[in-house]
C-alpha cells in the first residue's frame, strides 16, 4: 500500500494547476441555459487547445495519453480551482468511451477529435415517454432502407439534458421489433439537423431549460452512425451505462472540492454566528462523505491499472456520490438558514444562491443514469447474488 | 499509488482465515459464550504459531516487526468469525505501546511473551471504564493523567461486568501504583496514549468491517433459502433494498479503515482525522448490517438458538468501543471546523 504519487504525476498535477489557476473562468451562467451553453463551448475549446480537455485520450484524438492516475489528479485539480461543469460530458465521459470499445477506426477518427474540440457536441437519447427505468421497453424504431444503405428513424427521446443545444444525440433504437425484450435493439448516432428531428426544450425543477423532447419522424440514419453490431445495442448501451453510473461521470473531484466549499461556508456562517451548531455534525458526514468517495476511488483505479473490472460495484458507486451529493447541498441549505431559499440574482443570495441551484441539481443524482432503486436492485442480484425471481 | 494490500498481506489473511473456519466456527462462538473463561489457549497458540501474536512486535523482540496495514485484513478476518479474545488489545494496540514508549527492561519483559503467546496484554485508557479480557491477561497497560504503566496481573482487583456480548469479558480494574510499572509520562506519556487510542480505534474498526461482512453473507444466504409466497424472500424488492443498504455502508466504510492503518503505520499529520472517519464509518455500517441482518431473518433471527446475535451483539459492543460514531463524528467536526 503507497497512497503517494510518482514525481512524474506530481509534476502533472503541478502543470495543471497552474494552468487551470490561470485560465479557468469563474461566475459563467449556468451551462443548462441558451446564454451559458455557449460561454461554455468557448471554454471547452479553450481547454481543448491546451489539451486538457480528453487528458486521458490518445494524443491522436485530441488527449495527452494520460494514464487514470493522471486523469484523477486532473479531474481534483479542475474543481480545486472551480472549473465550470463540462458541457461536452456526455460525448467525452460516456460516448467515447463507447467508441472506444466499440467503434471503427473510421468512427474514432471522425467522431473523437471533434468531441475533445468541441465541436461536436453530444447529448443522450435514452429515455422515451414509456421507458425510463424500463429502458428496454424503449420503442422508438429504425426500419431498414437497403437502397439508401442505412436506417429510417421514427419514434421519441425524452429528458435529453441540453438536447435544445447540441448538433448530436446517441441513443438505442428498435431495429427488430420481433425480436426478445433486449435484443433488437442497436446503438445509433444521429444529427440533430437532419430533416425530421424536432427538438422541444423543457423547463427543468431548477427553471433552466436544460432539458429537451427529441421527436424523430422519418430521420434518416446512414450505416457509418451505428456503433457496435446490428440488434446488439443493449450491451453496447450498458458500457455506457457503466461508464455513467461510475467514475468516468463522476469523479471524486468535484465532491472533495464541494465538501472543502461546505466547510468553508460553516466557517463563514460561524464567523457572522449564524451557524446552526446542530449541523455540525452534518458538515463533518458530508466532508467524510467525500473523503470516503475520494478514497474508494483509488482503491478501485488500483484494481482497474491491474486489469481487475468493478462490474456491477459501479452501480454502488452511483447510489454513494449521488445521495453524498444530496446530503452535502441540503446541508449546505441548512447552514444559510432564512437565506437559503434565496436564488441567483436575489440581491442578499449568499454565493449567488449557488447551494441552492446545488440541491436542486442534485436532487436529480438519484434519478438520472438509472434510479437509485434501480441500482439497488443491481447490488442486491449482481453483487449480492440474490434471486432475481 | 496503489491503496490495495499485496499478495503476502492477502496469503496470510487466507491462512488465518483458514485457521479461523477450523477452530473458531459459531460453535466455538457459542462455547466462549458458556465457558468460564471463555477462552480457548490452544487457539490463541495457533495463531502464535503462525506469527499473528507476534505480528507487530519489532524482531528484535522475537516479532515479525510489521505495521498496521499488515495486520488489517487478519484483524477483518478475526471481526468475521466473531474470533473471542484480545487480539486487538494485545496485538493492536499494546504491543505497540510497549515497543514504542517502554524502557528497554519493561519492552524485553513482556514483548517476547506476546509474540510466542504466553503473554497476553490488555489495556485501559482514560475513558475506558470496562477492560477486556483482564482475567486472563498477563499484564494491564493503563493510563492515569498523563502517566502509562505496566501493571502485572498478580496486582489487579478485578470487578467482573456483565456484556451483552456473552463472549466478551469485562472488568473493572483498580490497581496501586506502587505495583506497577511507569511505562512514559508527561508529553510522551500523553502521546503514547494518542497512539494507542487511534491504533485501538482504527483496529475496532477493522474488527467492525469484518462483522458486517458475515452478517450480510450470511442474511443473503438466509433469504435466498427462506421461502414464503412460493419464492425466496430475497427475491422481493424490499428485501433486496435492506441487504444493498448494508453492502453501500461497507463498500464506502472499507477504504477509510484501510486509509486509517496506512496513515498510522507512516505518521501521517492528519491521522486523528483519518482514524475518527474510519471508526465513525465502521460503526455506523455495524449497526445499519446489524439491524437489516436481523430485519431478514425475522424471528429466528429474534432467538439465541440462531447464531445471528453473536455478531449482532459483538457488533454492537464494538460499534461503541473505542469511541461511539458520534464521538468520532464530533472529533472529525473539531479537526475540520474549529481552526483556520
Amino acid at each position: 500500500m503507497d497512497l503517494n504519487f510518482t514525481a512524474t504525476e506530481e509534476s502533472f498535477r503541478a502543470e495543471a494547476r497552474a494552468w487551470l489557476e490561470a485560465n479557468v473562468p469563474h461566475n459563467l451562467p449556468s451551462g443548462d441555459t441558451r446564454e451559458g451553453f455557449d460561454l461554455h463551448v468557448l471554454w471547452e475549446k479553450k481547454l481543448y487547445d491546451a489539451r486538457w480537455s480528453a487528458v486521458s485520450w490518445p494524443t491522436e484524438f485530441g488527449g495527452r495519453g494520460s494514464s487514470l492516475w493522471e486523469w484523477l489528479i486532473f479531474e481534483e485539480e479542475y474543481y480545486r480551482a472551480g472549473g465550470p461543469q463540462r458541457v461536452t460530458q456526455n460525448g467525452i465521459f460516456l460516448l467515447a468511451p463507447t467508441i472506444f470499445e466499440f467503434g471503427t477506426d473510421e468512427q474514432k477518427a471522425t467522431f473523437l477529435p471533434r468531441m475533445a474540440a468541441a465541436d461536436d457536441l453530444w447529448c443522450q437519447g435514452w429515455s422515451e415517454p414509456d421507458a425510463g427505468s424500463d429502458l428496454a421497453g424503449i420503442k422508438s424504431r429504425a426500419t431498414r432502407d437497403d437502397a439508401a444503405g442505412g436506417w429510417i428513424l421514427n419514434g421519441q427521446k425524452t429528458w435529453t439534458t441540453r438536447g435544445a443545444f447540441c448538433n448530436w444525440v446517441f441513443g438505442l433504437f428498435r431495429t427488430d421489433p420481433d425480436a426478445a425484450r433486449h435484443s433488437g435493439m442497436t446503438y445509433m448516432m444521429v444529427p440533430l439537423d437532419a430533416p425530421g428531428v424536432t427538438v422541444r426544450g423543457v423547463e427543468r425543477l431548477d427553471g433552466d431549460e436544460g432539458f429537451a423532447e427529441v421527436f424523430l419522424d422519418d430521420v434518416f440514419v446512414s450505416d457509418d452512425l451505428v456503433l457496435g453490431g446490428v440488434n446488439e445495442g443493449w450491451g453496447v448501451a450498458m458500457a455506457t451505462t457503466s461508464s455513467e453510473r461510475g467514475l468516468t461521470l463522476r469523479s471524486p473531484g468535484r465532491y472533495c472540492a464541494a465538501a472543502d466549499r461546505l466547510v468553508d461556508l460553516w466557517k463563514r456562517q460561524s464567523k457572522i454566528g449564524t451557524a446552526d451548531p446542530s449541523l455540525r455534525d452534518a458538515v463533518a458526514q458530508s466532508w467524510m462523505e467525500a473523503e470516503a468517495y475520494r478514497l474508494a476511488t483509488l482503491a478501485d483505479v488500483s484494481g482497474l491499472v491491474e486489469g481487475k473490472s468493478s462490474g456491477a460495484r459501479s452501480s454502488l458507486t452511483k447510489i454513494f456520490w449521488s445521495e453524498l451529493d444530496v446530503n452535502l447541498n441540503e446541508t449546505a441549505v441548512r447552514l444559510l438558514g432564512p437565506a437559503g431559499e434565496l436564488i441567483e440574482g436575489s440581491p442578499d443570495a449568499i454565493d449567488d444562491g449557488a447551494w441552492m441551484k446545488a440541491f436542486e441539481f442534485s436532487l436529480s443524482g438519484p434519478i438520472y443514469a438509472g434510479t437509485n432503486e434501480i441500482q439497488r436492485n443491481v447490488v442486491a442480484e449482481r453483487v449480492l447474488g440474490l434471486p432475481r425471481k | 499509488m496503489r491503496f490495495a494490500f499485496t499478495d503476502d498481506q492477502l496469503l496470510f489473511r487466507d491462512t488465518v482465515g483458514e485457521l479461523f473456519a477450523k477452530e473458531c466456527a459459531p460453535e466455538a462462538v457459542r462455547w466462549s459464550w458458556n465457558d468460564v473463561t471463555g477462552r480457548n489457549p490452544e487457539l490463541w497458540a495457533a495463531l502464535a504459531e503462525m506469527g499473528v501474536t507476534g505480528l507487530t512486535v519489532p524482531e528484535a523482540h522475537g516479532g515479525m516487526g510489521m505495521n498496521e496495514v499488515d495486520l488489517l485484513p487478519i484483524l477483518t478476518e478475526a471481526g468475521r468469525y466473531a474470533f473471542p479474545g484480545p487480539i486487538v488489545e494485545t496485538i493492536a494496540v499494546a504491543a505497540p505501546m510497549l515497543a514504542e514508549s517502554a524502557p528497554a527492561a519493561i519492552a524485553e519483559r513482556w514483548l517476547p511473551g506476546i509474540a510466542d503467546g504466553s503473554v497476553i496484554a490488555t489495556v485501559a485508557l482514560t475513558g475506558q471504564p470496562f477492560v477486556t479480557d483482564a482475567h486472563i491477561a498477563d499484564v494491564l497497560l493503563a493510563q492515569r493523567d498523563d502517566r502509562i504503566f505496566a501493571v502485572p496481573a498478580e496486582n489487579l482487583r478485578l470487578t467482573p461486568q456483565t456484556s451483552v456480548d456473552g463472549a466478551r469479558r469485562l472488568f473493572v480494574a483498580e490497581w496501586d501504583e506502587a505495583d506497577a510499572e511507569l511505562i512514559a509520562s508527561g508529553d510522551e506519556g500523553l502521546r503514547c496514549a494518542d497512539r494507542a487510542f487511534n491504533r485501538g480505534a482504527a483496529a475496532t474498526a477493522a474488527v467492525l468491517i469484518g462483522l458486517s461482512e458475515q452478517m450480510i453473507a450470511t442474511t443473503v444466504a438466509y433469504v435466498s433459502e427462506r421461502k414464503q409466497f412460493g419464492v425466496p424472500i430475497g427475491s422481493f424488492q424490499a428485501v433486496k433494498h435492506h441487504l444493498a443498504d448494508a453492502e453501500l455502508k461497507v463498500s464506502f466504510s472499507r477504504p477509510s479503515v484501510w486509509n486509517a492503518a496506512y496513515s498510522i503505520a507512516h505518521n501521517v499529520p492528519d491521522v486523528d482525522r483519518d482514524v475518527s472517519m474510519a471508526k465513525c464509518f465502521a460503526s455506523d455500517a455495524a449497526e445499519v448490517a446489524s439491524r437489516k441482518a436481523l430485519q431478514c431473518h425475522g424471528a429466528i433471527g429474534y432467538t439465541t438458538e440462531h447464531d445471528l446475535h453473536f455478531w449482532l451483539k459483538r457488533s454492537w459492543a464494538l460499534a461503541a468501543a473505542w469511541g461511539d460514531a458520534a464521538w468520532h463524528r464530533r472529533r472529525v467536526a473539531h479537526l475540520l471546523l474549529d481552526q483556520g
